[in-house]
């Protein structure tokens, strides 16, 4: 509880706050809708958003995990020499400068309107900070460790298994943790071009004028990004928290 | 031809004798760090190398464990093929890894069976002191603890060969005595050769049969002595004559350039 209750403050007292002012009229409702009316949308469209919910997640929980193998295994190949290192990265570094929604009709007419669209942008979203940590993390290994293994006739797969990997593990996770939110994103921009889920919700509730349906599509996508972070930070716990200072002490 | 005799006279099997023929090694095809050296060490032999920062003593201890190969000359050993052990200034240790489990990785890394690398992992570490820690993580030991696991990593294979480089710079000085006691005991007992690097003169007379202190370029030897010590070194020792006395001419090379 005392690790909930500290940002569930300021939540309720924004909440509070705008009930208030839209209740009042200093603020137009078809501009920030009360969050009594955002509940009541909730509440009324459970089914439709439980749908598109269930779409979002089983998308962007696709997209990362395919981000998360894809970018662990390029991140790995460029870190076995200097030259692949040189060839290769810029065009990882083009997976980060991307407009999404710009490419994002393309998707459409390479995979068609539907969940390969929605997984493709939400994995062409959240692909580069993994390849980016795992790679720092992967050529940040202490040479002394290096030596000691080359001292004891360590091939480069069990330096790699035994030491680099497990060495790099800390960076790794960061890498997750920002892909995760960056999954939910994706999956939303595909779903607004060519999917179904909460982003066409959203889409759909914005031309109807559905300010409180928008609201609310939208937070279920922030629970979303929040379970898929809260779960990296339990894997984070459970494997640093013996040796790492991040995880020290929880 | 390297005079291979033990100089302990304990373990006959102990150690391995190192020759360095006119080695050179350079750094970026520009940076001579060691020029032209010739060193003879014998089997089961103590030796220390002193030397001011950046003199190449690092450099030598990795050329002689095969880490780098020398850029010119030839470092030959008797027994050609053999087990050399590491120990680094500071305990590098795997900090996702249980004690028992750092002290065994070197024979892990060698393919040894669960069994027999747990064995002698725990027989090291109670060489070494740490029998009651197997179980915990480096981060939750001293430094001094540390570094003794770390001396038990390098001991685990029963090396013939121990190299240290400035193993015991970082730590207080009553667990630098303790630890220089016990290394000293472990040699005794297993009769290696064990080359010690430190800028420390007091470590290097008391814990070495022999000393070279090396120039602050090109890695000259200006002084290759052998210390007039008494085998048992306790830290009793520390306040004898005879040990002011070593020092006092190590320093006498260290101070002359």
């Amino acid at each position: 509880m005392k690790k909930f209750l500290p940002p569930l403050i300021p939540l309720v007292v924004v909440a509070v706050a705008i009930e208030a002012a839209v209740r009042r009229g200093a603020l137009p409702s078809y501009l920030v809708p009360a969050p009594s009316a955002v509940l009541h949308a909730l509440f009324e469209s459970r089914g439709e958003l439980a749908g598109a919910m269930a779409k979002t997640s089983a998308a962007a929980v696709v997209g990362f995990a395919l981000s998360t193998l894809a970018g662990i295994a390029i991140a790995v190949l460029l870190s076995s020499s200097r030259a692949i290192q040189r060839a290769f990265y810029p065009y990882a570094v083009f997976f980060q400068t991307v407009p999404i929604i710009a490419i994002a009709p393309l998707l459409v007419i390479w995979f068609g309107y539907g969940m390969k669209t929605v997984i493709a942008s939400a994995f062409i979203v959240s692909i580069f900070p993994v390849i980016a940590n795992t790679l720092t993390g992967l050529l940040s290994t202490d040479p002394a460790l290096r030596d000691l293994f080359r001292l004891y006739g360590a091939s480069p797969g069990v330096t790699l298994f035994k030491l680099r990997f497990p060495a790099a593990l800390p960076q790794i996770l960061t890498g997750l943790r920002v892909a995760s939110g960056l999954a939910v994103i994706g999956a939303i921009v595909g779903e607004f071009i060519g999917g179904q889920g909460l982003g066409s919700v959203v889409d759909i509730a914005r031309t109807q004028q559905r300010v409180d349906k928008v609201f609310a599509a939208v937070l279920l996508a922030s629970a979303l990004g929040l379970a898929l972070f809260g779960l990296i930070n339990l894997i984070s716990t459970a494997t640093l928290r013996r040796w790492h200072a991040s995880e020290a002490g929880q | 031809m390297i005079n291979v005799t033990n100089t302990t006279g304990t373990e006959a099997a102990g150690g391995v004798a190192i020759g360095l023929e006119r080695v050179r090694r350079v750094f970026d095809n520009q940076f001579v760090v060691i020029e032209g050296m010739d060193l003879r060490i014998d089997a089961g032999e103590f030796l220390a190398v002193l030397g001011p920062s950046g003199c190449g003593k690092s450099t030598l201890l990795r050329t002689i464990a095969r880490l780098s190969a020398p850029d010119g000359g030839r470092i030959v050993a008797e027994p050609d093929q053999f087990q050399a052990g590491f120990v680094f200034q500071d305990a590098h240790l795997l900090p996702w890894r249980t004690v028992l489990d750092n002290a065994a990785l070197p024979l892990e890394l060698m393919g040894a069976g669960r069994e027999e690398r747990y064995a002698k992992a725990r027989t090291v570490l109670a060489q070494v002191g740490l029998a009651e820690a197997e179980e915990r993580y480096p981060a939750q030991l001293s430094g001094g603890m540390r570094m003794r696991v770390s001396l038990a990593r390098a001991l685990v294979t029963e090396p013939r060969l121990l190299l240290l480089d400035e193993p015991f710079a970082a730590l207080d000085e009553i667990t630098r005595f303790n630890l220089e006691v016990q290394l000293r005991e472990l040699w005794q007992r297993r009769g290696m050769t064990v080359i010690f690097v430190t800028h420390s003169i007091s470590e290097a007379a008391f814990l070495a049969n022999r000393a070279v202190v090396l120039a602050r370029r090109g890695g000259r030897i200006k002084l290759d002595r052998r210390l007039d010590m008494p085998n048992d070194r306790t830290n009793d020792l520390r306040s004898d004559p005879r040990l002011g006395h070593e020092m006092k001419f190590l320093m006498g090379a260290m101070e002359e350039e």
